[in-house]
Protein backbone atom coordinates (compact mmCIF):
# COMPACT_ATOMS: atom_id res chain seq x y z
CA UNK A 1 0.00 0.00 0.00
CA UNK A 2 1.47 3.65 -1.14
CA UNK A 3 0.36 5.78 1.56
CA UNK A 4 1.26 9.57 1.61
CA UNK A 5 0.72 11.19 5.30
CA UNK A 6 0.20 15.39 4.90
CA UNK A 7 2.07 17.16 8.76
CA UNK A 8 2.05 20.58 9.50
CA UNK A 9 5.01 21.53 11.62
CA UNK A 10 3.21 24.14 14.27
CA UNK A 11 4.50 25.53 17.51
CA UNK A 12 4.84 23.42 20.27
CA UNK A 13 0.94 23.37 21.99
CA UNK A 14 2.87 22.13 25.52
CA UNK A 15 4.77 25.28 26.58
CA UNK A 16 3.61 26.33 29.73
CA UNK A 17 0.41 29.42 29.02
CA UNK A 18 2.63 31.54 30.50
CA UNK A 19 5.17 31.60 27.78
CA UNK A 20 2.14 32.14 25.53
CA UNK A 21 2.36 35.48 23.96
CA UNK A 22 0.40 37.32 21.08
CA UNK A 23 1.81 39.81 18.84
CA UNK A 24 -1.51 42.05 19.01
CA UNK A 25 -0.61 44.54 16.28
CA UNK A 26 0.05 41.74 14.13
CA UNK A 27 -2.99 39.43 15.29
CA UNK A 28 0.01 36.46 15.53
CA UNK A 29 1.63 34.20 17.83
CA UNK A 30 4.85 35.57 19.05
CA UNK A 31 6.63 32.20 18.40
CA UNK A 32 8.21 31.11 21.90
CA UNK A 33 12.00 31.85 22.16
CA UNK A 34 14.31 28.66 22.38
CA UNK A 35 11.48 26.20 21.89
CA UNK A 36 11.72 24.56 18.57
CA UNK A 37 8.36 23.74 16.39
CA UNK A 38 6.67 19.97 16.50
CA UNK A 39 5.46 18.27 13.81
CA UNK A 40 1.58 18.83 14.87
CA UNK A 41 0.51 16.01 17.38
CA UNK A 42 -2.68 14.15 15.46
CA UNK A 43 -0.23 14.49 12.32
CA UNK A 44 2.56 12.11 14.47
CA UNK A 45 -0.78 9.73 15.14
CA UNK A 46 -1.18 9.48 11.57
CA UNK A 47 2.48 8.67 10.67
CA UNK A 48 2.30 6.21 13.31
CA UNK A 49 -0.80 4.48 11.52
CA UNK A 50 1.42 4.70 8.28
CA UNK A 51 3.87 3.10 9.72
CA UNK A 52 2.39 0.21 11.07
CA UNK A 53 0.20 -0.12 7.72
CA UNK A 54 3.40 -0.67 6.10
CA UNK A 55 4.99 -3.07 8.74
CA UNK A 56 1.88 -5.22 8.75
CA UNK A 57 1.07 -4.99 5.08
CA UNK A 58 3.83 -3.93 3.47
CA UNK A 59 4.10 -0.42 1.03
CA UNK A 60 5.71 3.10 0.94
CA UNK A 61 5.22 5.99 3.28
CA UNK A 62 5.75 9.64 1.90
CA UNK A 63 5.34 12.21 4.19
CA UNK A 64 4.45 15.78 2.67
CA UNK A 65 4.15 19.11 4.18
CA UNK A 66 3.84 23.05 3.26
CA UNK A 67 6.15 25.21 4.91
CA UNK A 68 9.47 27.02 5.29
CA UNK A 69 12.89 25.28 5.37
CA UNK A 70 12.98 25.13 8.91
CA UNK A 71 9.82 22.60 8.02
CA UNK A 72 12.80 20.18 7.16
CA UNK A 73 13.32 19.30 10.51
CA UNK A 74 9.46 17.70 10.40
CA UNK A 75 9.91 16.04 7.71
CA UNK A 76 13.90 14.95 9.37
CA UNK A 77 12.05 13.56 12.42
CA UNK A 78 9.11 11.42 9.80
CA UNK A 79 12.16 9.94 8.05
CA UNK A 80 14.04 8.87 11.18
CA UNK A 81 10.35 7.26 12.61
CA UNK A 82 10.50 5.45 9.61
CA UNK A 83 9.20 6.80 6.60
CA UNK A 84 11.02 6.41 3.20
CA UNK A 85 10.03 9.62 1.53
CA UNK A 86 9.39 13.33 2.11
CA UNK A 87 8.45 16.11 0.27
CA UNK A 88 8.53 20.12 1.27
CA UNK A 89 6.56 22.49 -0.64
CA UNK A 90 8.19 25.87 0.14
CA UNK A 91 6.23 28.83 -1.35
CA UNK A 92 6.12 32.02 1.15
CA UNK A 93 2.37 32.78 -0.82
CA UNK A 94 0.95 29.25 1.15
CA UNK A 95 2.66 29.42 4.41
CA UNK A 96 -0.43 31.13 5.73
CA UNK A 97 -2.78 29.91 3.40
CA UNK A 98 -6.49 29.11 4.09
CA UNK A 99 -7.86 25.80 4.22
CA UNK A 100 -8.85 26.15 0.52
CA UNK A 101 -5.64 27.42 -0.71
CA UNK A 102 -4.19 24.57 1.53
CA UNK A 103 -5.93 21.60 0.30
CA UNK A 104 -5.64 22.79 -3.39
CA UNK A 105 -1.46 22.80 -3.21
CA UNK A 106 -1.70 19.26 -1.35
CA UNK A 107 -3.69 17.90 -3.84
CA UNK A 108 -1.93 19.22 -6.44
CA UNK A 109 1.58 17.97 -4.53
CA UNK A 110 -0.56 14.37 -4.12
CA UNK A 111 -1.25 14.26 -7.98
CA UNK A 112 2.51 15.17 -8.52
CA UNK A 113 3.93 12.31 -5.78
CA UNK A 114 1.66 9.99 -8.25
CA UNK A 115 0.63 7.04 -7.50
CA UNK A 116 -1.07 6.44 -4.15
CA UNK A 117 -3.68 4.43 -2.32
CA UNK A 118 -3.99 6.31 0.47
CA UNK A 119 -3.59 9.72 2.13
CA UNK A 120 -3.24 9.95 5.80
CA UNK A 121 -3.39 13.23 8.33
CA UNK A 122 -4.26 14.44 11.64
CA UNK A 123 -7.75 15.32 12.43
CA UNK A 124 -6.48 18.77 13.04
CA UNK A 125 -3.88 21.04 13.30
CA UNK A 126 -3.02 22.31 17.09
CA UNK A 127 -2.36 25.53 15.79
CA UNK A 128 -5.65 26.59 14.29
CA UNK A 129 -7.88 23.88 15.00
CA UNK A 130 -9.97 24.16 12.10
CA UNK A 131 -10.02 20.44 10.90
CA UNK A 132 -10.77 21.44 7.50
CA UNK A 133 -8.06 20.57 5.37
CA UNK A 134 -8.13 16.68 4.88
CA UNK A 135 -11.60 17.10 4.32
CA UNK A 136 -10.91 19.36 1.34
CA UNK A 137 -8.21 17.38 0.25
CA UNK A 138 -10.47 14.13 -0.02
CA UNK A 139 -13.70 16.62 -2.35
CA UNK A 140 -10.32 17.80 -4.57
CA UNK A 141 -9.02 14.52 -5.54
CA UNK A 142 -12.39 12.68 -5.52
CA UNK A 143 -12.35 10.06 -3.10
CA UNK A 144 -14.25 8.71 0.33
CA UNK A 145 -12.77 10.90 3.18
CA UNK A 146 -13.51 9.49 6.90
CA UNK A 147 -12.75 11.57 9.98
CA UNK A 148 -12.21 11.18 13.11
CA UNK A 149 -10.79 7.62 12.41
CA UNK A 150 -9.44 5.57 15.80
CA UNK A 151 -8.71 2.48 13.81
CA UNK A 152 -7.81 1.18 10.58
CA UNK A 153 -7.26 -2.49 9.47
CA UNK A 154 -6.97 -3.73 5.76
CA UNK A 155 -10.03 -5.85 4.12
CA UNK A 156 -10.16 -6.81 1.04
CA UNK A 157 -9.22 -4.73 -1.22
CA UNK A 158 -10.00 -1.29 1.12
CA UNK A 159 -9.83 -0.75 4.55
CA UNK A 160 -12.15 -1.15 7.55
CA UNK A 161 -12.19 1.68 10.04
CA UNK A 162 -13.65 3.09 13.18
CA UNK A 163 -15.36 6.38 12.80
CA UNK A 164 -15.45 8.17 16.39
CA UNK A 165 -18.95 9.27 16.98
CA UNK A 166 -20.94 11.14 20.09
CA UNK A 167 -20.60 7.86 22.33
CA UNK A 168 -18.97 5.13 20.34
CA UNK A 169 -17.66 4.42 17.08
CA UNK A 170 -18.93 3.53 13.64
CA UNK A 171 -17.40 0.20 11.69
CA UNK A 172 -16.98 1.46 7.80
CA UNK A 173 -15.77 -0.42 4.89
CA UNK A 174 -13.68 2.43 2.83
CA UNK A 175 -12.20 1.72 -0.49
CA UNK A 176 -9.28 3.02 -1.71
CA UNK A 177 -7.77 5.36 -2.45
CA UNK A 178 -9.09 7.39 -0.03
CA UNK A 179 -8.55 10.02 2.69
CA UNK A 180 -8.54 9.31 6.47
CA UNK A 181 -7.79 11.32 8.91
CA UNK A 182 -7.30 10.06 12.71
CA UNK A 183 -7.63 11.14 16.24
CA UNK A 184 -4.71 10.29 18.75
CA UNK A 185 -6.71 7.59 19.96
CA UNK A 186 -5.25 5.30 16.67
CA UNK A 187 -1.83 5.07 18.98
CA UNK A 188 1.13 7.16 20.31
CA UNK A 189 3.92 7.60 17.83
CA UNK A 190 7.07 6.04 18.75
CA UNK A 191 10.54 7.82 19.03
CA UNK A 192 12.76 7.24 16.32
CA UNK A 193 15.55 4.49 16.55
CA UNK A 194 18.97 5.46 16.36
CA UNK A 195 19.36 3.79 12.93
CA UNK A 196 16.30 6.09 11.69
CA UNK A 197 17.71 9.14 12.91
CA UNK A 198 21.22 8.12 10.85
CA UNK A 199 18.78 7.61 7.78
CA UNK A 200 17.06 10.89 8.59
CA UNK A 201 20.80 12.76 8.17
CA UNK A 202 21.48 10.99 4.92
CA UNK A 203 17.68 11.73 3.73
CA UNK A 204 17.58 13.81 0.39
CA UNK A 205 14.50 15.99 0.39
CA UNK A 206 13.43 17.70 -2.76
CA UNK A 207 11.28 21.38 -2.60
CA UNK A 208 8.86 21.77 -4.88
CA UNK A 209 7.06 25.72 -5.13
CA UNK A 210 3.88 26.50 -6.29
CA UNK A 211 5.27 26.76 -9.67
CA UNK A 212 6.47 23.18 -9.65
CA UNK A 213 2.92 22.31 -8.63
CA UNK A 214 1.24 24.39 -11.55
CA UNK A 215 -0.25 26.45 -8.64
CA UNK A 216 -1.41 30.08 -9.67
CA UNK A 217 -0.77 31.78 -6.24
CA UNK A 218 -2.50 34.91 -7.45
CA UNK A 219 -5.18 33.14 -8.20
CA UNK A 220 -6.17 32.18 -4.59
CA UNK A 221 -7.35 34.90 -2.67
CA UNK A 222 -8.15 34.65 0.93
CA UNK A 223 -11.54 33.38 2.03
CA UNK A 224 -11.05 34.52 5.59
CA UNK A 225 -9.69 37.34 7.52
CA UNK A 226 -8.38 36.92 10.61
CA UNK A 227 -9.62 40.11 12.50
CA UNK A 228 -8.13 40.24 15.97
CA UNK A 229 -6.23 36.94 17.84
CA UNK A 230 -6.02 37.52 22.10
CA UNK A 231 -5.64 35.65 24.90
CA UNK A 232 -9.00 35.27 27.45
CA UNK A 233 -8.15 37.14 30.72
CA UNK A 234 -9.00 34.94 33.48
CA UNK A 235 -10.25 36.23 36.99
CA UNK A 236 -8.34 33.68 39.37
CA UNK A 237 -10.29 33.58 42.68
CA UNK A 238 -9.97 30.14 43.56
CA UNK A 239 -10.88 29.23 47.28
CA UNK A 240 -8.62 26.75 48.53
CA UNK A 241 -10.11 24.53 51.28
CA UNK A 242 -7.65 23.39 54.00
CA UNK A 243 -8.12 21.54 57.27
CA UNK A 244 -5.53 19.32 59.64
CA UNK A 245 -5.43 16.27 57.47
CA UNK A 246 -5.93 15.97 53.41
CA UNK A 247 -9.40 13.66 54.37
CA UNK A 248 -11.02 16.01 56.20
CA UNK A 249 -10.21 18.76 53.77
CA UNK A 250 -11.89 16.66 51.58
CA UNK A 251 -14.80 16.42 54.03
CA UNK A 252 -14.98 20.37 54.49
CA UNK A 253 -14.83 20.52 50.54
CA UNK A 254 -18.09 18.31 50.63
CA UNK A 255 -19.65 20.57 53.65
CA UNK A 256 -18.78 24.12 51.34
CA UNK A 257 -20.50 22.24 47.94
CA UNK A 258 -23.46 21.36 50.31
CA UNK A 259 -23.31 25.58 51.49
CA UNK A 260 -23.71 26.47 48.40
CA UNK A 261 -26.25 24.47 47.48
CA UNK A 262 -24.34 22.19 44.43
CA UNK A 263 -24.91 19.13 45.69
CA UNK B 1 -23.59 40.81 1.43
CA UNK B 2 -26.63 40.20 -0.86
CA UNK B 3 -29.76 40.24 1.56
CA UNK B 4 -32.39 38.67 0.58
CA UNK B 5 -31.38 34.79 0.50
CA UNK B 6 -31.42 34.42 4.21
CA UNK B 7 -29.94 32.76 6.72
CA UNK B 8 -29.71 28.96 6.63
CA UNK B 9 -29.39 26.81 10.00
CA UNK B 10 -29.05 22.26 9.43
CA UNK B 11 -31.23 21.06 12.74
CA UNK B 12 -29.79 17.65 13.47
CA UNK B 13 -32.04 14.96 14.92
CA UNK B 14 -30.80 12.12 17.41
CA UNK B 15 -33.19 8.96 17.42
CA UNK B 16 -35.79 10.16 15.26
CA UNK B 17 -36.40 13.62 18.39
CA UNK B 18 -35.01 17.14 17.34
CA UNK B 19 -31.49 16.94 18.80
CA UNK B 20 -31.03 19.73 21.21
CA UNK B 21 -27.86 21.72 19.14
CA UNK B 22 -31.12 22.81 16.68
CA UNK B 23 -32.59 25.34 19.11
CA UNK B 24 -29.06 26.58 19.67
CA UNK B 25 -29.12 27.03 15.86
CA UNK B 26 -32.00 28.07 15.47
CA UNK B 27 -31.70 31.24 18.14
CA UNK B 28 -27.86 31.98 16.67
CA UNK B 29 -29.25 31.91 13.15
CA UNK B 30 -32.42 34.25 14.06
CA UNK B 31 -29.86 36.85 15.93
CA UNK B 32 -27.75 36.86 12.09
CA UNK B 33 -31.26 37.19 10.12
CA UNK B 34 -32.48 39.63 12.11
CA UNK B 35 -28.80 41.72 12.01
CA UNK B 36 -29.27 41.33 8.40
CA UNK B 37 -32.96 41.52 7.68
CA UNK B 38 -33.15 38.17 5.91
CA UNK B 39 -35.54 35.18 6.14
CA UNK B 40 -34.37 32.45 8.58
CA UNK B 41 -34.54 28.82 6.79
CA UNK B 42 -34.30 25.60 8.90
CA UNK B 43 -33.86 22.43 7.22
CA UNK B 44 -33.41 18.79 8.36
CA UNK B 45 -32.56 15.94 6.88
CA UNK B 46 -32.58 12.06 7.37
CA UNK B 47 -35.00 9.11 7.25
CA UNK B 48 -38.42 8.90 10.04
CA UNK B 49 -37.46 12.69 11.02
CA UNK B 50 -40.64 14.45 10.01
CA UNK B 51 -42.30 14.47 14.25
CA UNK B 52 -38.45 16.62 14.91
CA UNK B 53 -38.79 18.65 11.77
CA UNK B 54 -42.28 19.38 13.39
CA UNK B 55 -40.54 20.81 16.41
CA UNK B 56 -38.21 22.34 14.44
CA UNK B 57 -41.03 23.87 12.60
CA UNK B 58 -42.70 25.08 16.11
CA UNK B 59 -39.22 27.07 17.26
CA UNK B 60 -40.13 29.68 14.48
CA UNK B 61 -38.89 30.34 11.00
CA UNK B 62 -39.70 31.62 8.08
CA UNK B 63 -39.96 28.03 6.12
CA UNK B 64 -38.65 24.59 7.35
CA UNK B 65 -36.87 22.26 4.99
CA UNK B 66 -37.54 18.41 5.40
CA UNK B 67 -35.73 15.80 3.44
CA UNK B 68 -37.37 12.42 4.99
CA UNK B 69 -35.93 9.68 2.91
CA UNK B 70 -35.26 5.78 3.68
CA UNK B 71 -31.97 5.91 1.37
CA UNK B 72 -30.75 8.43 4.47
CA UNK B 73 -30.97 5.98 6.90
CA UNK B 74 -27.92 5.26 9.08
CA UNK B 75 -24.57 6.74 8.35
CA UNK B 76 -25.49 7.79 4.50
CA UNK B 77 -22.62 10.71 4.07
CA UNK B 78 -22.49 10.81 0.32
CA UNK B 79 -26.45 10.99 0.09
CA UNK B 80 -26.70 13.19 2.90
CA UNK B 81 -23.83 15.86 1.37
CA UNK B 82 -25.92 15.93 -1.85
CA UNK B 83 -29.42 16.58 -0.29
CA UNK B 84 -28.04 19.55 1.45
CA UNK B 85 -25.95 20.73 -1.72
CA UNK B 86 -29.05 20.64 -3.35
CA UNK B 87 -30.88 22.51 -0.18
CA UNK B 88 -28.19 25.10 -0.40
CA UNK B 89 -28.62 25.57 -4.81
CA UNK B 90 -32.41 26.17 -4.66
CA UNK B 91 -32.54 28.78 -1.44
CA UNK B 92 -28.94 30.14 -1.92
CA UNK B 93 -28.44 31.30 1.84
CA UNK B 94 -26.20 34.23 2.54
CA UNK B 95 -24.85 32.28 5.40
CA UNK B 96 -25.18 28.80 6.47
CA UNK B 97 -25.17 27.34 10.19
CA UNK B 98 -24.46 24.00 11.52
CA UNK B 99 -23.44 22.39 14.75
CA UNK B 100 -19.67 21.20 15.16
CA UNK B 101 -20.72 17.60 15.97
CA UNK B 102 -19.85 14.28 15.12
CA UNK B 103 -22.91 14.03 12.82
CA UNK B 104 -22.84 16.87 10.83
CA UNK B 105 -19.23 18.92 10.71
CA UNK B 106 -17.36 16.71 8.20
CA UNK B 107 -20.22 16.84 6.11
CA UNK B 108 -20.36 21.04 6.56
CA UNK B 109 -16.82 21.17 5.87
CA UNK B 110 -17.17 19.00 2.71
CA UNK B 111 -20.33 21.58 1.75
CA UNK B 112 -17.96 24.59 2.24
CA UNK B 113 -15.08 23.16 -0.53
CA UNK B 114 -18.22 22.17 -2.89
CA UNK B 115 -19.33 25.56 -2.93
CA UNK B 116 -16.07 26.88 -3.02
CA UNK B 117 -16.65 28.95 0.20
CA UNK B 118 -15.32 29.85 3.52
CA UNK B 119 -16.22 27.98 6.86
CA UNK B 120 -14.94 28.76 10.45
CA UNK B 121 -15.30 25.28 12.43
CA UNK B 122 -15.98 25.70 16.09
CA UNK B 123 -17.18 28.68 16.95
CA UNK B 124 -18.47 29.84 20.52
CA UNK B 125 -19.91 32.78 18.92
CA UNK B 126 -21.42 35.14 15.98
CA UNK B 127 -21.36 38.72 15.24
CA UNK B 128 -22.84 40.79 12.40
CA UNK B 129 -20.15 43.84 12.03
CA UNK B 130 -21.57 46.25 9.12
CA UNK B 131 -21.37 44.42 5.90
CA UNK B 132 -19.38 41.16 7.61
CA UNK B 133 -20.13 38.10 9.57
CA UNK B 134 -17.58 37.88 12.05
CA UNK B 135 -17.03 34.29 14.04
CA UNK B 136 -15.10 33.80 17.49
CA UNK B 137 -13.63 30.59 17.64
CA UNK B 138 -10.73 29.44 20.05
CA UNK B 139 -7.36 28.47 18.37
CA UNK B 140 -4.38 27.08 19.88
CA UNK B 141 -5.94 24.38 21.79
CA UNK B 142 -7.96 27.24 23.14
CA UNK B 143 -5.01 29.13 24.58
CA UNK B 144 -5.97 31.85 22.14
CA UNK B 145 -9.19 33.50 21.15
CA UNK B 146 -9.18 34.24 17.00
CA UNK B 147 -11.81 36.69 15.53
CA UNK B 148 -12.46 35.30 11.79
CA UNK B 149 -14.41 37.15 8.97
CA UNK B 150 -15.85 35.31 6.09
CA UNK B 151 -15.16 37.29 2.76
CA UNK B 152 -16.77 34.86 0.71
CA UNK B 153 -20.60 33.64 0.04
CA UNK B 154 -22.47 31.86 1.34
CA UNK B 155 -20.73 32.25 5.01
CA UNK B 156 -20.73 29.07 6.69
CA UNK B 157 -20.30 28.33 10.25
CA UNK B 158 -19.75 25.35 12.38
CA UNK B 159 -21.39 25.96 15.93
CA UNK B 160 -19.65 24.87 19.14
CA UNK B 161 -22.45 22.83 20.94
CA UNK B 162 -24.07 24.77 24.14
CA UNK B 163 -21.79 27.45 23.48
CA UNK B 164 -24.99 29.54 22.25
CA UNK B 165 -28.18 29.73 24.27
CA UNK B 166 -31.00 27.51 22.82
CA UNK B 167 -34.19 29.53 21.91
CA UNK B 168 -37.45 29.40 22.96
CA UNK B 169 -40.10 29.31 20.61
CA UNK B 170 -40.89 32.71 18.74
CA UNK B 171 -43.81 33.55 16.54
CA UNK B 172 -45.95 30.75 15.12
CA UNK B 173 -44.94 27.82 13.60
CA UNK B 174 -43.60 27.85 9.93
CA UNK B 175 -44.49 26.20 6.76
CA UNK B 176 -43.17 22.70 6.26
CA UNK B 177 -41.72 22.38 2.70
CA UNK B 178 -40.73 18.52 1.63
CA UNK B 179 -37.19 18.26 -0.18
CA UNK B 180 -36.44 15.27 -2.60
CA UNK B 181 -33.02 14.01 -1.60
CA UNK B 182 -31.00 13.83 -5.61
CA UNK B 183 -30.67 10.37 -7.44
CA UNK B 184 -27.93 8.78 -8.34
CA UNK B 185 -25.46 9.17 -5.72
CA UNK B 186 -23.52 6.15 -5.05
CA UNK B 187 -22.50 5.29 -1.49
CA UNK B 188 -18.60 5.61 -1.31
CA UNK B 189 -18.20 3.78 2.37
CA UNK B 190 -20.23 1.37 4.16
CA UNK B 191 -22.05 0.98 7.42
CA UNK B 192 -20.89 -2.46 8.93
CA UNK B 193 -22.18 -1.65 12.52
CA UNK B 194 -22.28 1.47 15.27
CA UNK B 195 -20.98 0.82 18.61
CA UNK B 196 -22.15 2.26 21.54
CA UNK B 197 -19.40 2.58 24.27
CA UNK B 198 -20.81 4.57 26.79
CA UNK B 199 -22.14 3.35 29.80
CA UNK B 200 -26.01 3.73 29.47
CA UNK B 201 -26.45 3.55 33.30
CA UNK B 202 -25.35 6.76 34.40
CA UNK B 203 -26.27 10.39 32.55
CA UNK B 204 -24.72 11.53 29.10
CA UNK B 205 -22.07 13.30 29.70
CA UNK B 206 -22.89 16.06 27.41
CA UNK B 207 -26.56 16.50 29.10
CA UNK B 208 -25.27 15.83 32.43
CA UNK B 209 -25.67 18.79 35.54
CA UNK B 210 -22.94 17.12 37.97
CA UNK B 211 -19.99 15.92 35.85
CA UNK B 212 -16.17 14.02 37.93
CA UNK B 213 -13.22 13.85 35.73
CA UNK B 214 -9.94 12.50 36.36
CA UNK B 215 -6.54 13.50 35.33
CA UNK B 216 -3.29 11.17 34.23
CA UNK B 217 -2.59 12.39 38.03
CA UNK B 218 -4.52 9.44 39.06
CA UNK B 219 -0.90 6.95 38.31
CA UNK B 220 -2.60 4.30 36.74
CA UNK B 221 -6.08 2.77 35.62
CA UNK B 222 -6.16 0.60 38.63
CA UNK B 223 -6.74 3.74 40.68
CA UNK B 224 -9.80 5.24 38.34
CA UNK B 225 -12.71 3.39 40.49
CA UNK B 226 -11.94 6.80 42.46
CA UNK B 227 -13.75 8.84 40.16
CA UNK B 228 -16.40 6.35 39.12
CA UNK B 229 -17.10 6.06 43.45
CA UNK B 230 -17.71 9.57 43.67
CA UNK B 231 -19.16 9.95 40.70
CA UNK B 232 -21.54 7.41 41.71
CA UNK B 233 -22.17 9.07 44.84
CA UNK B 234 -23.40 12.56 43.34
CA UNK B 235 -25.08 11.08 40.56
CA UNK B 236 -22.64 12.36 38.40
CA UNK B 237 -21.39 11.20 34.54
CA UNK B 238 -17.57 10.14 34.22
CA UNK B 239 -15.17 12.34 32.46
CA UNK B 240 -11.23 11.74 31.40
CA UNK B 241 -9.27 14.31 30.11
CA UNK B 242 -7.33 13.47 26.62
CA UNK B 243 -4.21 11.56 28.16
CA UNK B 244 -6.06 9.21 30.08
CA UNK B 245 -8.54 8.22 26.99
CA UNK B 246 -5.69 8.27 24.90
CA UNK B 247 -4.08 5.60 27.32
CA UNK B 248 -7.28 3.36 26.68
CA UNK B 249 -8.39 4.01 31.05
CA UNK B 250 -11.39 4.43 29.60
CA UNK B 251 -13.03 4.57 25.91
CA UNK B 252 -12.73 7.66 24.03
CA UNK B 253 -16.14 9.27 24.26
CA UNK B 254 -15.62 9.93 27.97
CA UNK B 255 -13.20 12.62 26.95
CA UNK B 256 -14.05 16.19 27.74
CA UNK B 257 -12.00 18.62 25.64
CA UNK B 258 -11.46 20.50 22.53
CA UNK B 259 -11.35 16.99 21.01
CA UNK B 260 -13.91 15.62 22.54
CA UNK B 261 -17.27 16.54 24.51
CA UNK B 262 -17.99 20.13 25.49
CA UNK B 263 -19.28 19.91 29.01
CA UNK B 264 -21.55 22.81 30.73
CA UNK B 265 -22.48 21.58 33.81
CA UNK B 266 -23.58 23.09 37.23
CA UNK B 267 -20.67 21.63 38.91
CA UNK B 268 -17.48 20.02 37.31
CA UNK B 269 -15.64 18.16 39.75
CA UNK B 270 -11.91 17.47 38.14
CA UNK B 271 -9.16 14.42 40.13
CA UNK B 272 -5.36 14.56 39.36
CA UNK B 273 -6.66 17.04 36.30
CA UNK B 274 -3.87 19.59 35.39
CA UNK B 275 -6.09 21.63 33.56
CA UNK B 276 -4.30 21.83 30.08
CA UNK B 277 -5.41 24.29 27.85
CA UNK B 278 -7.07 21.93 25.19
CA UNK B 279 -9.24 20.57 28.25
CA UNK B 280 -10.13 24.05 29.35
CA UNK B 281 -11.57 24.09 26.01
CA UNK B 282 -14.22 21.22 26.69
CA UNK B 283 -15.17 22.32 30.28
CA UNK B 284 -14.99 26.38 30.08
CA UNK B 285 -18.55 26.32 30.17
CA UNK B 286 -18.90 24.69 33.47
CA UNK B 287 -20.83 27.09 36.33
CA UNK B 288 -18.57 25.28 39.42
CA UNK B 289 -15.43 23.65 38.70
CA UNK B 290 -13.44 22.09 41.25
CA UNK B 291 -9.79 21.15 41.33
CA UNK B 292 -8.58 18.51 43.53
CA UNK B 293 -4.72 18.69 42.44
CA UNK B 294 -1.40 18.25 44.43
CA UNK B 295 0.50 21.04 42.16
CA UNK B 296 -0.20 24.05 43.65
CA UNK B 297 0.33 25.87 40.91
CA UNK B 298 -1.53 23.57 37.98
CA UNK B 299 -3.44 25.57 35.55
CA UNK B 300 -6.85 23.89 36.47
CA UNK B 301 -6.70 26.28 40.08
CA UNK B 302 -7.04 29.10 37.82
CA UNK B 303 -10.46 28.50 36.25
CA UNK B 304 -12.11 26.29 39.50
CA UNK B 305 -14.33 28.15 42.43
CA UNK B 306 -13.25 25.72 44.92
CA UNK B 307 -9.91 23.38 45.24
CA UNK B 308 -7.63 21.55 47.48
CA UNK B 309 -4.23 21.10 47.09
CA UNK B 310 -3.28 17.76 48.76
CA UNK B 311 -2.52 14.04 47.04
CA UNK B 312 -6.22 13.18 45.68
CA UNK B 313 -6.39 9.59 47.87
CA UNK B 314 -7.08 10.99 50.63
CA UNK B 315 -8.79 14.11 49.49
CA UNK B 316 -11.28 12.18 47.65
CA UNK B 317 -11.52 9.03 49.95
CA UNK B 318 -12.92 12.30 52.78
CA UNK B 319 -15.26 13.98 49.93
CA UNK B 320 -16.97 10.58 48.90
CA UNK B 321 -17.33 9.59 52.14
CA UNK B 322 -18.91 13.23 53.60
CA UNK B 323 -21.17 13.05 50.69
CA UNK B 324 -22.47 9.58 51.38
CA UNK B 325 -23.38 11.02 55.07
CA UNK B 326 -24.82 13.90 54.06
CA UNK B 327 -26.98 12.42 51.52
CA UNK B 328 -27.79 8.77 53.70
Amino acid sequence: MHIIVTVKQVPDPDIPPNHFKIDVAANRVVPPSGVAPVMNGYDANALEAALRLKEKHGGTVTVLTIGSAEARDTLKRAIAMGADKAVLVDEPALRDGDSVTTATALARAVEKIGEYDLVLSGRQASDTDAGQVPLGLGELLGVPVVSPVISIEPSGSGLRVHRMTEDGYDVLDVPLPAVISVSSEIGEPRYPPLRGIMAAGRAQIPVWSAADLGFDVASSQPRTTRRRLYVEERDAKVELIQADSLTEAGAALADRLRDAKLI
Amino acid sequence: MSTQHGVLVLAESTDGALAPISAELVAAGRQIAQALGTPLLAALVGQGVRPAAEALAALGSDLAIVADDASLANYQPEATLATLEAIVREHEPDVILTGHTAAIRELAIRLAFRLGTAIVTDCTALRIDGESLIATKPVYGGAAVAEISIDTTPRMATLRPRAFEPGEPAGAASEIQGMAVPGGVAPLVTLVESVTEVATAGPKLKDAKVVVSGGRGLGGPENWHVVEELANELGAAVGATRAVTDAGWVPPSHQVGLTGTTITPDLYVTVAVSGAVQHIAGCSGSRNIVAINKDPDANIFKHARFGVVGDYKQVVAGLTQRIKELRG
